[in-house]
């Protein structure tokens, strides 16, 4: 019968540097409760087993076998479109000007649409993204409807026969339930044209046990498909999309590394779980 | 969503009232309830570390009184110390004794310093004061707009020598601003400054340029109130980078618990001067350490 060799301090260690993570108290007591069991299993000597060990376990709650790409390719005779939501300056803007980016380098025709009609130059800010990577930018009057904004950029993206239209919006917090209105009917005017292929909530990676409560208010209004993890260039290791993983089957799609065009990488589950545990 | 943590030591206590003191065992089981509720409250890991050995210091010296149960009592001793941290004398901003005062602002990308700009606009504004904001974000794609919108909306002048957008030298334009002010007689200069990551080494470095440039009497550090563990190690490294006065805390009319509060609070020890409650420019208030305690406790 294997024993167990771990000291407690080791889990304490274990359940710190997950919390510290912002990963949240019931994820992180889920997960230390499961590697218990696992390093008997295992019999788990040596911190550093534990560590490798930890890793696995993140990258399972992970779910690293999720379908993670992002569907903006043109079907049925259309654009793809992406809606991309999420409270006051988590990086809406920033992201969308660089996933146009990536699709320019892939060769694809792409359309940004901003919806945002409230923030101070938000929609110059967009533009201004739409010119340093060279895609158009359709926008409405300051103060007027987004969703009319965001039904003009679609029908403007489909005669002209783009691959995708990208629409980003103003940030609002999830406890706005005026404000979550109206985001659910920006969506629901796209469709007119036909669903939406996705919708992309942009979580700042310092954002604490919030995070959870964003993302599933956020779903409820506007069915997330993926999650944009942004800001992790700083000293913030965004633990919170665990908890967002675990609790709503969201994942994360793309990882936000900087305010330059190419600053955006796909989420990789694993490196991300090495990242958090760190080399301690 | 949490529950509180009054629910927590309500169930810690079942059975336990009016037992005189508490035992040992009672002070660590009410230590764990109020370690979850802190850290679900996004308070960072080492200092709730040392608020319950300071609580659970409390706790034990203390008779538990016939009129409150031993939970309310708990209850009252945290946050009796929360507001002890969390407020100390509140303080008001120090205007300088020569003209222009100047604030300048910090924080990491998408804290709400610009909009905050606006709000002290308009804030010193009502109060008869003539501020200047300055455009020193030369960096963010048209952030120096956003500034002049939000002064046109605050009804107060902008200096925006510059285009932005990575045009020109936030240094130089901080410098001149102070001269501009004096000559078209703004008595307060309100220096917006780009988003900026603790771990930056240039960036930092161009913040504390700005801050020599223009030797501000009070230097505000922007955080956001959904901000989780990483505050403890932004605040303390802007606090190294470019030193801050004042603390004010943003986006406080979401539900977030905004443990960040204490946490940079208790790390810095610079007090929190304002909080920031909404997009609109009237959305600002100065700090109440009371209402952010029961916040913090979910209460
Ligand atoms: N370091 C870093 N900064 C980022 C990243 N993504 C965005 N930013 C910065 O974060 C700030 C806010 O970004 P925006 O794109 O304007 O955020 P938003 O969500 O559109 O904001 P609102 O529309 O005001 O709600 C800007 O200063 C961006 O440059 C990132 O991955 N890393
Ligand atoms: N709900 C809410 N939104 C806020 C508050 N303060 C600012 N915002 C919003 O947060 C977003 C970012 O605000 P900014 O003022 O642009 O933030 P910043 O710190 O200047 O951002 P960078 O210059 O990119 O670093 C905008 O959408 C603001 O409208 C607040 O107190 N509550
Ligand atoms: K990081
Ligand atoms: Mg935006
Ligand atoms: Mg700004």
């Amino acid at each position: 019968l294997a024993r167990e060799k771990l000291t407690e301090d080791d889990w304490e260690e274990v359940e710190e540097t997950l919390l510290a993570a912002d990963v949240g108290v019931a994820a992180t007591t889920q997960i230390v409760n499961r590697l218990r069991t696992q390093s008997l299993v295992l019999a788990t000597a040596s911190g550093l087993q534990l560590r490798d060990l930890v890793v696995r376990e993140l990258t399972a709650v992970l779910g690293p076998d999720l379908d993670r790409t992002l569907h903006t390719s043109r079907h049925d005779g259309r654009p793809a479109v992406v809606l991309v939501v999420g409270v006051n300056g988590a990086g809406k803007t920033t992201t969308v000007g660089k996933i146009a980016r990536v699709l320019v380098g892939d060769g694809k025709s792409v359309l940004l649409g901003a919806a945002d009609t409230f923030r101070a130059a938000a929609a110059d800010q967009l533009e201004t993204w739409g010119e340093r990577v060279g895609v158009l930018t359709v926008r409405g009057r300051e103060g007027g409807d987004p969703a009319s904004v965001a039904f003009e950029a679609v029908r403007t993206g489909t005669e002209a026969e783009v691959d995708a239209v990208l629409v980003d919006t103003a940030g609002r917090l999830h406890t706005k339930s005026g404000l979550m209105d109206e985001l659910g009917k920006v969506k629901r005017v796209v469709e007119k044209h036909g669903p939406v292929d996705e919708v992309l909530l942009v979580l700042d990676a310092t954002t604490g046990q919030n995070g959870v409560v964003q993302a599933r208010v956020f779903t409820e209004a506007v069915e997330v498909t993926g999650v944009v993890l942004t800001k992790l260039d700083g000293t913030a290791k965004g633990g919170i999309v665990v908890a967002v993983q675990r609790e709503l089957g969201i994942p994360v799609k793309l990882i936000g590394l900087g305010e330059g065009p190419d600053d955006l990488a796909p989420f990789e589950p694993e490196a991300f779980a090495e990242a958090l545990v760190g080399n301690a | 969503m949490f529950e509180t943590l009054s629910d927590r030591l309500d169930k810690v206590f079942t059975g336990l009232r009016g037992k005189g003191r508490l035992s040992d065992e009672d002070i660590d089981a009410t230590a764990r309830e109020i370690r979850i509720a802190l850290l679900e409250a996004d308070v960072a890991l080492p200092v709730v570390r040392s608020f319950i050995t300071a609580v659970k210091e409390r706790a034990r010296g203390s008779e538990v009184s016939a009129a409150l149960n031993p939970a309310q009592q708990i209850i009252k001793i945290v946050n009796e110390e929360l507001v002890g941290i969390l407020g100390g004398e509140t303080r008001r901003i120090r205007y300088a004794k020569q003209s222009p005062t100047v604030i300048m602002l910090a924080g990491l990308q998408g804290a709400g310093k610009t909009t905050l700009a606006g709000k002290l606009g308009r804030w010193l504004k009502a109060q008869g004061h003539t501020p200047l904001l300055v455009a020193c974000d030369l960096q963010r794609p048209n952030a120096v707009q956003q500034l002049s919108v939000v002064a046109g909306q605050a009804g107060v002048d902008v200096y925006a020598p510059e285009p932005g957008n990575g045009v020109g030298d936030p240094i130089a334009v901080a410098r001149d601003s102070i001269d501009h002010a004096r000559r078209t007689q703004h008595d307060v200069v309100v220096v917006d400054t780009a988003g900026r990551l603790g771990i930056d080494a240039e960036l930092m470095a161009q913040a504390a340029g700005i801050r020599d440039a223009v030797s501000p009497d009070e230097t505000l550090f922007v955080v956001d109130a959904m901000i989780g563990q990483d505050a403890v190690t932004t605040a303390t490294a802007f606090q190294e980078g470019v030193g801050f006065s004042g603390v004010v805390l943003t986006k406080l009319d979401g539900d977030a618990r905004g443990g960040a509060a204490l946490s940079v609070r208790h790390v810095t020890g610079q007090p929190i001067m304002f909080a920031s409650t909404g997009e609109k420019l009237a959305d600002f208030d100065v700090f109440h350490p009371e209402r952010m305690a029961s916040r913090i406790l979910g209460m």
